[in-house]
């Protein structure tokens, strides 16, 4: 059972080792002559203002927070996508109430403008 | 001696089915912007790349050459580790997807169960390697462009992770080949008949997941320059640009496979045609097909002019999620129901 993902595991392990690769080689390969104008932030020619960390907008926040509570009900409708037809309705409508209320959740945040990037 | 070589030997055939798939897979990738290069140029009227080899050939060597013996700068401002290793978190998910694509009956690498929930994770993983490079290049363009295009393809996400739902609900599996599988006996039987809807929201999705035109908001290149890679150099920036098309054939390839019937021939059925096209090999399907939503991936960036971006994070929570939603709702009372489309 778990044997079938050893493949799967070497696999990304090639992945990672064909980036790692590329990027060694371009790293030999390259020249190297850094100066303070080159290794200076671009900012179209600009000496940088300042500090690129600074405050943003929260709605990015969230929008973050919104992710992970519809991304869990994604994780929730997978096993049950796979088992539907074996519990039947009383598995359909317990699903459905579940959805409601996610769905009245999404309904009041969209009401409340949560959804708004003007 | 040998013992230790008969217990390697099942590693050993994994590893060269792991090469059969992976160099195939770099040349596609290496030769699809040469590719775009060309299609856009015709789309606009012009030549395109014509002088290294004939018609172009071999710009993609003659570009990995350049890539590869330019500078790798290291900005002063960076955090040096994060930026070294973002290219590689971009790149090593986008390759490492395709190990459960079935390209054939029975030619899969591995054939696991959960197949299409790996895919889901892999395509996910996405994010982290823009949103490392934005943030580790300490550079404002980089920011924003992270930023913008972390928020954005975790939108997406939702709508597609939905989209997928459906076709999970019908195909009552996880297992790419058994959903294929559920799809054979004709054109007429292929996902994308019962639920077109669910296919429009998923390519849809698929094009802001992978950032392309009309969603590059990411890296905009009028306004931000080039977004979370603007401060990448030489061959880590190659290594972006590799992920991007890698991803765009994988999300062609799982769209093909969930809705227009994998390898399976469309003449399936079809009482005259079906002989006839009999001798023609299902991967050569599958990867005709492929082609094809990679050639639509091009065609769009030379037709569409880019969304704004409040336009985007509208269509991507205020329709596709609700048109997903009720989607569900539907195939799940097709399926209560014992309806022929929906529940084979």
């Amino acid at each position: 059972m778990l044997q079938n993902y050893l493949p799967v595991l070497i696999f990304i392990g090639f992945g990672v080792a064909i980036a790692f690769v590329m990027l060694t080689v371009g790293w030999i390969l390259g020249q190297r002559r850094p100066d303070k104008e080159k290794n200076s932030p671009y900012e179209c020619g600009f000496e940088a203002f300042d500090d690129a960390r600074m405050p943003f907008d929260v709605r990015f926040y969230l929008v973050a927070i919104l992710f992970i509570i519809f991304d869990l009900e994604t994780a929730f409708l997978f096993p049950w996508g796979v088992v539907i037809r074996d519990i039947g309705w009383f598995g359909f409508l317990s699903m459905m109430v579940f959805l409601a209320i996610l769905v009245v959740g999404f309904i009041y945040e969209w009401k409340r403008g949560a959804l708004e990037w003007e | 001696m040998i013992e230790l070589l008969v217990q390697a030997e099942p590693l050993f055939i994994d590893v060269l089915k792991i090469l059969a798939i992976l160099i195939p897979l770099l040349v596609c990738v290496a030769f699809l912007p040469l590719a775009e290069r060309k299609i856009l140029a015709y789309i606009q009227g012009r030549i395109g790349p014509n002088r290294v080899g004939p018609f172009g050939f071999f710009q993609p060597l003659a570009d990995a050459l350049k890539l590869l013996v330019k500078e790798l700068i290291l900005p002063a401002a960076s955090n040096k580790v994060l930026f070294s290793i973002a290219p590689i978190v971009t790149l090593a998910p986008a390759l490492a997807a395709w190990a459960v694509i079935p390209f054939d009956e029975g030619i899969v690498l591995a054939d696991v169960n959960a197949g299409l929930l790996y895919l889901f994770a892999m395509t996910s993983l996405g994010v982290y390697g823009m949103l490392i490079a934005g943030w580790s290049s300490n550079s404002k363009y980089a920011f924003f462009g992270a930023m913008r295009g972390a928020a954005q393809t975790v939108s997406y996400e939702i709508a597609m992770g939905f989209a997928l739902v459906g076709v999970v609900m019908s195909a009552d599996s996880l297992n790419l080949t058994t959903m294929v599988m559920k799809q054979s006996g004709g054109i007429w039987h292929w996902y994308v008949v019962p639920m077109l809807p669910l296919f429009v929201v998923y390519f849809i999705s698929a094009v802001a997941e992978t950032n392309r035109t009309p969603f590059d908001i990411a890296e905009c290149e009028a306004e931000i320059v080039a977004g979370y890679h603007v401060e990448y150099s030489g061959i880590a920036f190659a290594l972006f640009f590799l992920a991007e098309y890698a991803n765009i054939m994988l999300v062609s390839a799982i769209a093909v496979l969930l809705f227009w019937g994998g390898w399976l021939s469309p003449f399936q059925g079809i009482p005259l045609l079906e002989q006839t096209f009999s001798w023609v090999p299902g991967f050569c399907w599958f990867f005709a097909k492929t082609a094809f939503f990679v050639f639509v991936f091009i065609w769009m960036r030379g037709t569409f002019p880019r969304y704004r971006y409040d336009q985007l994070m509208r269509l991507g929570w205020k329709v596709l999620i609700p048109v997903t939603i009720v989607w569900i709702v539907l195939i799940g009372f097709a399926i209560e129901l014992h309806l022929p489309p929906w529940y084979v």
